[in-house]
């Protein structure tokens, strides 16, 4: 299998906007606080209070630990993820776009902005089996909603899209979003 | 529950808590306030949109890149008389966050989340093994927009 993007696969895997390690490490407690909320916040009045029961802190620690995480953007926020399908967002469509390398990244921040994409990334081609550069997830009540976005999208494009493919989600196999392991990690 | 079983109180609701709890003492009670209902109304209503997953998850949302960790989105093309197999070997490693069948040659789609980037290249390989298919791995190179917002 080729990969024609012009980064190591390893040096992809890192974000390109990582804030530097000091600002990045997360302390004993903090890593504690991630690991007893991370299948979800306790559901009682005093949230922090019964996490810092958890972690061995008291509730306004663990509280000033989260903001403080949340300002370095460790978290986006503390917020409810619907099972879209549950919404009634039946049509889940993952569309990707080949997109000129010249022009991908100033289309990627305007297609971003179009009422519908909830992601937008730009990943690696794997040619010659996958020639699709630009992933924009695309939600809606049904097929023609979900085509209607893309078509917004494509005239957006323009001429610098050679092609593009809406992938429909047929069946969820897994959601159990981020998990840290319980052992220390070993770098 | 189904959608049309969802009250206008549990609209306002989910729609509210995608946008974010505040980070504040006493926060399902600074919410309940906002929308007229009593604390304890928002705590029960919320538990049972969990328990009956019109809510997947409700909590803190960890940007795995700023953990520390590694983050990719990653496909295979899964012979059909092998799909269930195939889903049960992926689905048994921890990494894999999210798995979406989809609708193309690549049919299976999932996000692997670990504590270090070096490890994403390990479990991958242990994938392939597992499967014995090529993972096609598709990092982001660059992200232009994260914003999941699906009003009810």
């Amino acid at each position: 299998m080729s990969v024609s993007t012009c980064r190591s696969s390893r040096d992809a895997v890192r974000a390109p906007e990582v804030p530097g390690l000091e600002e990045r490490a997360l302390d004993a407690h903090d890593r504690a606080i991630v690991l007893a909320t991370q299948a979800g916040l306790p559901l009682v009045p005093d949230p922090w209070g019964a996490v810092g029961r958890e972690v061995g802190l008291d509730g306004e620690e663990v509280l000033a630990r989260l903001r403080a995480m949340q300002a370095r953007g460790v978290i986006r926020r503390v917020a409810a993820v619907p099972n879209h399908y549950r919404l009634g967002y039946v049509a889940n469509g993952m569309t990707v776009w080949d997109v000129d390398d010249a022009e991908v990244e100033r289309l990627g921040r305007e297609v971003a902005a179009i009422a519908g994409v909830s992601h937008c990334y730009r990943r690696p081609r794997h040619l010659p089996h996958w020639p699709y550069n630009l992933f924009a997830m695309l939600h809606g009540r049904s097929r023609e909603e979900v085509e209607r976005q893309a078509e917004a999208l494509r005239e957006r494009l323009g001429a610098a899209c050679r092609d593009h493919r809406i992938l429909y989600s047929s069946r969820i196999l897994k959601k159990t979003g981020l998990r840290l392991s319980r052992r220390t990690p070993s770098a | 529950m189904s959608l049309a079983e969802l009250d206008a109180v549990d609209r306002h609701l989910i729609n509210r808590l995608q946008e974010g709890l505040p980070l504040v003492a006493r926060p399902y009670a600074a919410v309940a306030e906002a929308l007229g209902i009593s604390e304890g109304d928002l705590l029960y209503r919320l538990e049972r949109l969990r328990e009956d997953g019109v809510l997947s998850r409700f909590g803190p949302m960890y940007h795995a890149e700023r953990l520390g960790g590694g983050l990719t989105l990653a496909a295979l093309a899964v012979p059909e008389p092998d799909f269930e197999r195939v889903v049960e070997a992926v689905n048994a490693f921890p990494e894999v966050a999210h798995n979406y069948r989809r609708e193309h040659a690549l049919n299976m789609w999932f996000v692997l989340a670990t504590e270090t980037p070096v490890r994403i290249t390990e479990v991958i390989a242990a994938i392939e093994a597992a499967t014995g298919l090529p993972v096609y791995n598709m990092p982001k190179e660059e992200e232009f927009h994260v914003r999941l917002h699906l009003p009810v």
